[in-house]
């Protein structure tokens, strides 16, 4: 494969995701196009040089739905020339968008292109885009779906995660992310989002609740039993016939949060850079997407690091820092319990249980987040991961250079 | 046209008269069928008729399909053939609707399944208000659909959400309720029907549907585009499983027929739910589920086991000796048949206790609505309880109820037939104790019968009969026309140690404990048993009653020449809880934990007393270890002739113990699985677990020679 290089990212703050979230007011295309036109603006790029933008989306359905990425680029003023690509890997798809262009760049496909994601989640209720897999009796049914919080709760069950286990490990992250916050560690990358009339509408992670402790989370209500109660848990348990009852741990405090946002990351050879006039940042050294478990959902992310690991030719400790999208606590210590790594290397930054995780954009913005605490603490090697829906996962290795 | 006539009026109605030539209730049939076409089109072509009222020439308006030809369907259909069966009532359906002239159809009585469908078909509904008069589609209880418009049509007519409600119910609906929701146009006193649909016709309707009208669009056509309705089917599938498990398909199927259908123009919704119906018919399961629980439980409630020549007997006057909880019910079902109960136990309080469980249950019927309080106090009025044995002069029927004990029970056996007829026959009710020995205390072995009755009697329709050795054709005739007066389903087995249900019951707890024994984790064991459709884990069954008297049985078997009640496996862990003191529920503890907020969960001391072993078995050899044993222990039963007969071994399964219904009882099982294949895998099952679950020799050959248990049905 040739060299595929991330010459810079940038991604919107987080609004939460409901209706009197600062971002409510604006379209999802907006957030991407306000993007675009920064990343083009603050590198001084002509945007001709790319081939491709390709922004991936979880519930590309109405105004996200239309190929958004070609809108975008048409609504942000680039060259007509430059293409667009729609990509849907449920909450992976964001970091898949990322993968989709660094495999245009390796195959020599294309020279370079932008590949990001975007969620409004307060405009495009999440389970609009429904589908088969969730909706179709004569499918759900013999594909055993259950929500995917039940799932979260059954891993807490099955791995043995109690209510406090599942808190502190969300205390952390608020306390983390309060930390990068106070420290301006995300300040680079946070493109402040404008209205029409060009003033800024949010310009921080608003969803955060630094103040969070293990008694306010302990107060809490359990948020997954009615799915239980619908019948799920009986499809649960004809599933994991092992589970007794499940132990449900996960509340709106150590789940991840609905917010709006997107994220996008620009990707080429060393040609575009020369072309370009640009620095390469870093190198995308390898990725994987894998499928498991469709009924918990959320227990592909030990899997799918393993089989990237395996791609690139690396070991789980030439990795300096994993990035793992907070769905949920459980899915997080499962995956540092399964390929044993750490806490200290692992979501350094805080993750989406205190900043919000706007679906399809997440792993783009995560990816962002942790080069550049790589560059920060002056490391090397970073792994990006996230489950996704119906039992997908997909993972990045970068490394600076 | 034998089962339909025709009265066309000079003022241009038609009156089309539903009156099955053959039988008292109106029925879907091929011959009908025919009928109705010849009638459609001889009223579509006469420019006389302005419009048709349909009515029934008998009591009811009409019922479903004959459930004969659907329990043929697995066995002499293709699924072709059965959706080409299906098509039929549908296009004669869509000819009525179609056919430009309106339709108002004016029911006299109850209108279901196909009935119901046909109504579904006309333009305009008028319903008796007399509360008799219910509607609705039960297929699904039958392990079907609504093959001929009845999923289409109906929620089409009252909307997606309540029709999936009576759909995936199947319950009947009466009147004042069908007429808000929509399920008919009209309601009114039964001479009045044909009147309203006559001023209906008046009116000059439209003869065409909604849905045939261009334009017709409703949000659900539109399928998952529409986000609640895509979560509404996402919750409906999750109710679907939480109700029903995985083992029947009719639930599931209907839901996909509304989903689809409701997506598609008429005709195209109205095929999509034919083939559906198709693989209903010609799954296993409906099969299943119709001959055990309609045709046989009706044949058996008819006297399929009753000897013929003996003349029909009714019990005027019962006893019933000992009013404790069996007692006390069996009193309360006998009153409501409004049959004089004298209830005796060893003093009048306590007999007068046992009178209170029906004065509590009767009561809570008249709260509900369920019963007028007149009925109540008069079938109280039947039950005199007392302590006076010469209360039982001129009783015809006997059922003693007392302690499950040998000298007991021939105590009060003699005290009883010192004052009873002569004629009198005296009924034990006793779940294990064998007949013949307990015969022995009596004057008349003849006239002595065992009728097991199930606890809570009230509420479970089953009495196993048990023939002792001199037990008279006469006292079985007798004692099953006295369980068809208390409207309860009789199988009749011989006389062996635990009689039919109770020994092959006893597998399903057993089992339970030797999975225990086993090292399968607890959770698994529970799971399996509800996954293969038990009502409940044979370890949580343990608890409800309580381990001493299996554990009392099973040493009182112990060491007697050819006694059946002994058991391979599990025995250690039943010993070992009661030394534990973890006994029952009752006692506060068993295999589960009982909190104080009535919560319970397995007692986790469980992994330490019986080590989990590290390989866990699959669910599906579970599920089968289950069903296996019980199986295999009928038929044996069979073999030895415990049970004479397929239907009694099923229908005992099903409503004596909650076998899961998808199979159609323990023979049925075996059946659906093959007999051959069920010898084989029995077989490899007895390897690996041990010799109950060994087909014997009997079976073997039986296997052989491919006899199944039910006689194949010939195509046609």
């Amino acid at each position: 494969m040739r060299d595929v290089f991330i010459y810079d990212h940038v991604r919107t703050p987080r609004g939460r995701g409901r209706a009197d979230g600062s971002l409510h007011e604006i379209p999802a295309i907006e957030l991407v196009t306000q993007l675009l036109q920064e990343i083009r603006d603050r590198n001084g790029l002509n945007t001709a040089l790319l081939d491709d933008v390709v922004i991936g989306c979880a519930q590309p359905v109405g105004e996200q739905g239309g190929v958004l990425a070609r809108g975008a680029v048409v609504n942000a003023g680039y060259a007509h020339s430059v293409g667009g690509q729609q990509l849907h890997r449920f909450c992976a798809s964001g970091l898949e968008a990322v993968n989709n262009v660094a495999a245009q760049v390796a195959s020599g496909m294309a020279s370079a292109g932008i590949g990001g994601g975007v969620e409004s989640m307060s405009r495009v209720i999440m389970g609009y885009d429904s589908g088969a897999w969730v909706a179709d009796p004569a499918v759900a049914l013999q594909n055993y779906y259950a929500p995917q919080g039940l799932g979260a709760d059954m891993i807490a069950t099955l791995e043995g995660y109690s209510r406090e286990d599942v808190d502190s490990y969300a205390v952390e992250s608020q306390r983390r992310a309060a930390k990068s916050w106070d420290e301006g560690n995300f300040d680079h990358s946070i493109v402040p989002v404008k209205d029409v009339m060009g003033e800024v509408v949010l310009d921080n992670d608003e969803y955060r609740r630094p103040a969070t402790t293990m008694e306010s989370l302990a107060g809490l209500k359990a948020a997954f039993p009615p799915f239980a109660k619908m019948g799920f848990g009986r499809v649960a348990k004809e599933r994991y016939p092992e589970i007794e009852e499940i132990n449900h741990v996960h509340t709106g405090g150590n789940s991840s949060g609905i917010v709006d946002g997107s994220g996008i990351v620009m990707l080429g050879n060393a040609e575009f850079g020369k072309a370009a006039g640009l620095k390469p940042r870093a190198r995308i050294k390898g990725w994987a997407s894998i499928g498991s478990d469709p009924t918990i959902m959320l227990t592909a992310p030990a899997d799918v690091a393993r089989k990237a690991l395996k791609n690139v030719g690396m070991e789980k400790g030439d990795i300096d820092l994993y990035e793992l999208n907070e769905a949920f606590a459980s899915v997080v210590l499962r995956f540092m319990d399964h390929l044993d790594v750490d806490h200290a290397i692992t979501n350094v930054a805080g993750g989406a249980i205190a900043l919000g995780h706007p679906l399809g954009a997440t792993g783009a913005m995560i990816l962002g987040t942790v080069l550049d605490e790589l560059e920060r603490r002056d490391l090397n090697t970073a792994m990006t991961l996230l489950c996704a829906g119906n039992g997908l996962g997909t993972a990045t290795i970068i490394e600076r250079v | 046209m034998r089962h339909i006539k025709l009265d066309k009026g000079a003022d241009g109605v038609a009156i089309l008269t539903l009156d099955n030539a053959d039988e008292s209730m109106n029925v879907v049939s091929a011959e009908w069928l025919e009928d109705m076409n010849a009638a459609i089109a001889e009223l579509r072509d006469d420019e006389s008729v302005t419009g048709v009222i349909i009515v029934s020439g008998k009591k009811a308006f009409m019922a479903g399909a004959d459930l004969k030809l659907m329990v043929a369907g697995y066995e002499t259909m293709t699924p072709k053939d059965a959706f080409a069966f299906s098509q039929k009532a549908t296009a004669m359906h869509r000819a009525l609707e179609t056919m430009g002239k309106p339709v108002a159809c004016a029911m006299n009585g109850l209108a279901l399944g196909g009935g119901f469908e046909l109504a579904l078909a006309c333009h305009h509904r008028v319903l008796s208000d007399d509360p008799r008069a219910v509607v609705g589609l039960p297929e699904v209880n039958r392990g079907l659909l609504p093959g001929s418009g009845g999923t289409q049509r109906l929620p089409r007519l009252i909307g997606r959400k309540k029709g999936l409600d009576l759909l995936l119910s199947g319950r009947s609906v009466a009147p004042k309720e069908a007429l808000e929701l929509g399920l008919v146009d009209e309601i009114a006193p039964i001479d009045q029907l044909v009147d309203k649909a006559r001023q209906w016709l008046a009116t000059n309707p439209p003869a065409e549907r909604i849905w045939d009208v261009k334009g017709y669009a409703i949000p659900e056509m539109r399928g998952m585009i529409v986000p609640e309705v895509a979560m509404d089917y996402s919750i409906g599938v999750a109710q679907v499983a939480g109700k029903h498990g995985y083992n029947y398909p009719a639930p599931a199927a209907i839901l996909s027929c509304v989903f689809e259908g409701l997506q598609l123009p008429m005709d195209k919704a109205l095929s999509v739910e034919g083939k559906y119906f198709a693989k209903l018919l010609t799954d296993p399961v409906a099969r299943n589920i119709i001959r055990t629980t309609f045709i046989s439980k009706q044949a058996a409630e008819k006297g399929a086991r009753r000897p013929e020549g003996v003349p029909k007997s009714e019990v005027k006057k019962l006893g019933v000796l000992g009013a404790g909880m069996m007692g006390a019910g069996i009193a309360l079902v006998a009153a409501k048949a409004g049959i004089d109960v004298v209830l005796i136990d060893r003093d009048t309080a306590t007999a007068a206790k046992g009178k209170g469980y029906s004065e509590k249950v009767f009561g809570k019927a008249v709260e509900r609505g369920k019963m007028p309080q007149d009925k109540a106090d008069s079938a109280l009025a039947h039950i005199t309880p007392t302590d006076d044995f010469a209360l039982l002069d001129g009783c015809d029927l006997v059922v003693e109820a007392v302690f499950e004990d040998m000298g007991i029970k021939a105590e009060t056996t003699q005290k009883a037939e010192a004052v009873l007829p002569e004629s009198a026959v005296f009924a034990t009710n006793t779940s294990t104790l064998p007949i013949s020995e307990l015969a022995k205390a009596s004057k008349r072995p003849d006239q002595y019968i065992g009728l097991h009755f199930f606890s809570p009697v009230d509420r479970m329709g089953l009495v196993e009969v048990i023939m002792g050795e001199q037990t008279s054709d006469e006292t079985l005739a007798k004692s099953l026309d006295f369980i068809a007066q208390i409207r309860k389903t009789p199988i009749v087995v011989n006389d062996a140690q635990g009689f039919y249900t109770s020994r092959v019951f006893r597998m399903f707890i057993f089992e339970g404990a030797a999975m225990l024994e086993d090292g399968v984790e607890p959770a698994r064991i529970e799971n399996a048993a509800k996954a293969a459709g038990f009502p409940i884990g044979p370890l949580a069954l343990l608890d409800e009653g309580t381990i001493d008297l299996p554990v009392k049985i099973l040493k009182d078997a112990e060491g007697k020449d050819g006694n059946l009640y002994t058991i391979e496996r599990g025995g250690k862990v039943l010993d070992r809880m009661l030394e534990l003191g973890r006994g029952s529920r009752k006692a506060g503890a068993g295999f589960y934990e009982y909190a104080e907020d009535g919560s319970k969960h397995l007692w986790e001391g469980l992994g330490t007393e019986f080590p989990v072993s590290d390989d866990q078995p699959d669910q599906e050899e579970l599920k089968k270890r289950f069903l296996y044993s019980q199986a295999n222990e009928t038929a044996q039963c069979l073999e030895e002739g415990v049970l004479e007969t397929a239907q009694d071994a099923d229908l005992g399964a099903i409503l004596g113990w909650g076998f899961p219904l998808w199979t159609g009882g323990t023979l049925s099982y075996i059946d659906t699985i093959g007999i051959a294949e069920f010898a084989k895998e029995a077989s490899k099952l007895a390897g690996n677990y041990g010799a109950r679950f060994a087909p014997s020799k009997w079976l073997q050959d039986r296997a052989a020679a491919g006899t199944p248990f039910y006689p194949p049905i010939k195509a046609g």
